[in-house]
């Protein structure tokens, strides 16, 4: 197997794998990748010199590990300080990162589902849906969902609430308490970024009381809870609805305001 | 590169040479971030894309190069603001610098 049919399966398999290539310098093309497999890393390929290698290899595992893609300069021995680089042919090598996609869990397996799934998907999630209710939560009605899983809300955070973090999020959208709730109290135990609970405002009002019952009442823990859910579009369908939850999602995450461009100035890429 | 993965193999499994140019740096404004990546065979057929649009076709033509005369692979620029750039640029106004390497590892 070549080390290109390697990467393949890793990145297919959504293994964290960062290549390095050299794009510039002795051996262009040369290359190297580190791949994290559950607790252990490993390095395959070479950029041409094992010194090179050495320092290398230290700096794509950190590049993994954060998530990070860029272009880094060295010796051909990988030298690294600005002083060693003076005057010396150096190497340039670009440090490209594979992370596995960020997930959406939503919680109830309703009409809207089934949109904010298929929204979900065009964005590059990775999406579960969860019920507790096995004639809803099948995978015939949600063939977009990468998982579906029949489980109460509490259990599900027990035991995969760890894998959530800060580029992934949970969309609770049953209206029913005795699901909400739950849900609402696992999200909030996790360091999942984004939570949005859909429901008018009177539901939201209503649920804030259960969840003060439960003892959920800091300021720090409702600032997270998005509800009523999503940006305010104005739209009404399921599909409608989906796109203003991703959107919420995205302004979330950026930290802008979600005004329209023509109303703002500044870079738009940045 | 996830995205092109099966054209990549439809070619190979096919015969075909493939190149597969990345972007690895965008200076100002640019459509796409660094990764993004775009894979040209033989026949000129294109999987995936690295900007807006604006330099694909230019793109296509450098990665034929490349394949043509066997070489290792080598850093492009397109935009503006560089003075070794081709006629192409980014409408955006940006630079994108891209790595065009046959895919031979």
């Amino acid at each position: 197997m070549s080390l290109y049919e390697r990467f393949r399966d890793l990145v297919r398999a959504e293994t964290p794998v960062a290549l390095a290539t050299v794009i510039d310098g002795p051996n262009v093309g040369a290359k190297l990748m580190v791949v994290r497999e559950g607790n252990t890393e490993s390095v395959e390929g070479s950029l041409g010199n094992a010194d090179l290698d050495r320092v290398a290899s230290r700096d794509v595992a950190g590049e993994l590990e954060a998530g990070r893609t860029g272009v880094r300069h060295y010796g051909p021995e990988g030298q690294a300080t600005p002083e060693d680089l003076v005057d010396t042919p150096t190497v340039s090598v670009f440090i490209e990162t594979f992370a596995p996609p960020p997930q959406m869990w939503i919680f109830g397996a309703v009409d809207f589902t089934a949109a904010l799934g298929r929204v979900a998907k065009v964005l590059g999630y990775r999406v579960t849906v969860c019920d507790a209710r096995e004639i809803f939560a099948t995978k015939r009605r949600f063939p977009m969902a990468d998982e579906v899983v029949v489980s109460w809300p509490a259990p599900m955070f027990e035991r995969r609430g760890h894998t959530l973090g800060p580029r992934d999020a949970v969309c609770i959208l049953t209206h029913d308490p005795k699901f909400d709730v739950p849900a609402i109290q696992g999200a909030l135990a996790t360091t999942v970024g984004y939570i949005g609970v859909m429901g008018s405002r009177k539901t939201h009002n209503k649920r804030l009381e259960r969840l003060a019952e439960v003892g959920v009442n800091q300021p720090h823990d409702l600032e997270r809870i998005m509800s009523p859910i999503g940006l305010d579009l104005g739209g009404r369908t399921p599909e409608e609805t989906a796109v203003a939850i991703c959107a919420e999602i995205i302004a979330r995450r950026t930290g802008h305001g979600a005004t329209s461009l023509k109303n703002t100035s500044g870079s738009i890429h940045s | 590169m996830r995205e092109i993965l099966d054209d990549i193999d439809r070619w190979r499994a096919n015969g075909k040479k493939v190149a597969v140019a990345r972007v690895v740096k965008i200076e100002g404004s640019g459509p796409r971030d660094p990764g993004a990546a775009m894979a040209v065979n033989e026949d000129g057929e294109v999987a995936g894309s690295v900007s807006g649009g604006c330099v694909e076709g230019a793109v296509v033509s450098e990665a034929l190069a490349i394949l043509a005369e066997s070489s290792p692979g080598r850093m492009v620029s397109f935009g503006y603001s560089d003075d070794e750039a081709f006629a192409v640029g980014l409408t955006c106004g940006g630079t994108i610098r891209l790595f065009i390497e046959p895919l031979a590892w």
